[in-house]
């Protein structure tokens, strides 16, 4: 090793460290805040009660409280929101998976050149920011009586997930081999029955990693639930947005830090059990896109 | 496969994008004709003791049966295009006229809605993309060159900032940079200003919510480039490092021109997903100093006296798609070139 070699290890090294810092930090500290009375959170002055937690000491009687969680959950109904976004989520990942699966085989098996166009209409499609869709959306909702329920969001979420679901599951069965569903079809299988008895044994690795976008896409979303649901049945992440709207009144801004961590958690475990899958679908989009 | 199984498996997929993405852009650009309907007003004759006046009222009423007889509202051409709120040609118009000079001209036109969310817009989608591409190729190449034991930790901790919900993302951010916040205050104390608040100075909000952009979205740029980087061939940096190339002129020369494609591709996502950028707006209470075209729409729909401004959103997003199609436009004719051989016939 020349002496310059070590120079850029030592320069590489501290630049990912900075980074890992930059990436980490402000979860790990909105993690531990959130068991913390405001006054520690937004500590004036003395930065360090938010890690001692001096106030929550007088103001509770414990270094940590559940104060927040207990707002949250209980008081502002917080569960009611995080049922909402577990039925919306898990029917958005599966009617997309669903659609695009087969939406997705058509495209990778047609071989006439108009599968091609679908494929460009859907990239044109995916460019579209999501609260233009809303604003069209939301006058016919309203005339025809749609408006407010979860199974509209479901099924406008499953709508604008479509074409990244079909970019993503044409490119993964476009790795199948053809040979493997046309000699099922010599032997005398229809399509549908190649398709169910020969591609669906082997396709879970793509659709698992399509899923988890389709997860993230319905968990994450803020414009079209924000828009198209009532306050009664909103979903996680308009809920805390709500928080913040009466967050001057003492003590709301930490029900928000508390459902904020709350929110987090699902996606944490997310990347935990399915870190090579996420990784592996983005690089999969990359190569064919 | 012939047309008629290709329709059958197709049709579910192509019906939803029909209905719910083709159809609401033909939606919104009819209802951007339509402004909402002026209120009825009545005269009525008020009498007291002391003599009779004429009153004008609202008719709620009756605006009320107008507003459900035609819920589009009233037509207007392309009124709502060219008033104050979007495109305001009078205001521009005047502008020019009275500015003394460009510096003058340009903050008048900046204070004007539109203007100043598609100014935001601009700067954020042109700033943040080449930033996330740039800062992204550099944590590739890092975690490339780590024991392969760290890199499995390092690779999760990555992620975190990319799949974090873009709203709770901002307010975790927004929450630590509060002037009462750890970075804010400490911020104060470096500085030895005890007002300094990042949330008062427009510039400085611009800069916050462009390192949240760039904190967000470079995960992403990191994740493809090190993907790229496992697939360079061993012999060729071998063979340069053998005619000589020190480290520099290998990633000049091998591995950047191996990674042109990913960039592209990068850049195509990131234009697309910053040019709608909204969230972080919300989360950082930012609307005051940046406001974006997506915010905009949000904000027809959540004026405060519970009429949705159905009109003038439809305009503005009929503005932002525009928008969007000209700055998509070299890239998706580029990919259209690239995917023509492995997927046309």
């Amino acid at each position: 090793m020349t002496k310059k070699n070590n120079w850029l290890n030592v320069l590489s090294l501290s630049f990912i460290i900075i980074w890992l810092i930059l990436a980490s930090v402000p979860f790990l500290w909105t993690l531990w805040g959130s068991f913390k009375v405001e006054a520690d959170f937004f500590s004036k002055q003395d930065w360090r009660n938010a890690i001692f937690g001096v106030r929550t000491l007088v103001e509770t009687g414990g270094i940590f409280t559940l104060n927040g969680y207990k707002g949250a959950w209980i008081q502002e109904e917080f569960w009611r929101a995080a049922l909402n976004t577990g039925i919306v989520t898990f029917c958005v990942v599966t009617i997309s998976l669903t659609l695009g699966t087969l939406g997705g085989y058509a495209l990778a098996r047609s071989g006439f050149r108009y599968a091609f166009w679908i494929l460009i209409a859907a990239l044109i499609f995916r460019a579209m920011p999501h609260i233009t869709l809303v604003s069209g959306y939301l006058l016919p909702f309203f005339e025809l009586g749609l408006w407010g329920h979860l199974s509209t969001t479901i099924v406008v979420l499953v709508a604008i997930n479509q074409p990244f679901t079909l970019w993503m599951l044409h490119s993964f069965f476009s790795t199948i081999p053809k040979d493997l569903d046309e000699s099922a079809m010599v032997d005398g299988c229809t399509r549908f029955q190649a398709f169910r008895h020969v591609i669906i044994p082997v396709m879970w690795p793509g659709v698992i990693t399509t899923g988890l976008f389709s997860f993230l896409l319905a968990y994450n979303d803020f414009a079209i639930t924000a828009l198209l649901l009532t306050e009664t049945n909103q979903t996680m992440v308009p809920k805390i947005a709500g928080f913040l709207g009466s967050a001057q009144e003492q003590g709301n801004v930490m029900f928000a830090v508390a459902a904020v961590v709350s929110a987090t958690v699902p996606l944490f475990m997310l990347v935990l059990f399915f870190q090579r899958q996420i990784v592996s679908g983005l690089t999969a989009g990359a190569v064919k896109g | 496969m012939p047309h008629h199984t290709f329709l059958k498996f197709i049709w579910p997929s192509a019906l939803a994008m029909l209905i719910f993405i083709a159809l609401p852009i033909v939606s919104i650009s009819i209802q951007s004709f339509f402004i909402e309907h002026e209120k009825v007003l009545v005269v009525v004759e008020n009498c007291t003791p002391f003599g009779c006046k004429k009153e004008t009222r609202v008719d709620l009423e009756a605006t009320k049966v107008l507003e459900e007889e035609k819920p589009l509202g009233r037509f207007n051409w392309f009124g709502t295009y060219t008033n104050r709120n979007h495109l305001a040609f009078s205001e521009l118009n005047q502008a020019w006229k009275e500015s003394q000079n460009y510096n003058d001209f340009l903050s008048e036109v900046f204070n004007l809605p539109f203007y100043k969310a598609l100014s935001f817009t601009l700067a954020y989608t042109f700033i943040v993309t080449p930033l996330v591409i740039i800062i992204g190729f550099f944590i590739a190449l890092a975690v490339n060159r780590l024991p392969s034991f760290f890199k499995g930790p390092t690779i999760f901790i990555c992620l975190l900032p990319m799949i974090i919900t873009p709203l709770i993302g901002s307010l975790v951010l927004f929450w630590m940079i509060d002037a009462e916040g750890i970075i804010g205050s400490l911020l104060q104390i470096i500085f030895n200003d005890p007002n300094l608040s990042l949330k008062a100075s427009p510039t400085l909000t611009w800069v916050m919510l462009f390192v949240y952009g760039v904190w967000h979205h470079a995960p992403f740029a990191f994740v493809v480039f090190y993907a790229g980087l496992q697939t360079i061939p061993r012999d060729t940096l071998e063979s340069a490092m053998i005619d000589g190339a020190n480290r520099w002129e290998q990633t000049l020369y091998v591995i950047i021109p191996h990674l042109m494609p990913l960039a592209v591709f990068i850049s195509l996502i990131q234009l697309m997903d910053n040019f709608r950028v909204f969230e972080p707006i919300v989360g950082f209470n930012a609307q005051a100093s940046a406001t974006s075209l997506s915010w905009l729409i949000y904000n027809d729909f959540r004026s405060g006296d519970g009429n949705m401004l159905f009109g003038s959103a439809a305009a503005t997003s009929i503005l932002t798609i525009i928008g969007i199609s000209i700055l998509m436009t070299p890239v998706i004719v580029r990919t259209w070139k690239a995917n023509k051989p492995v997927i046309g016939v």
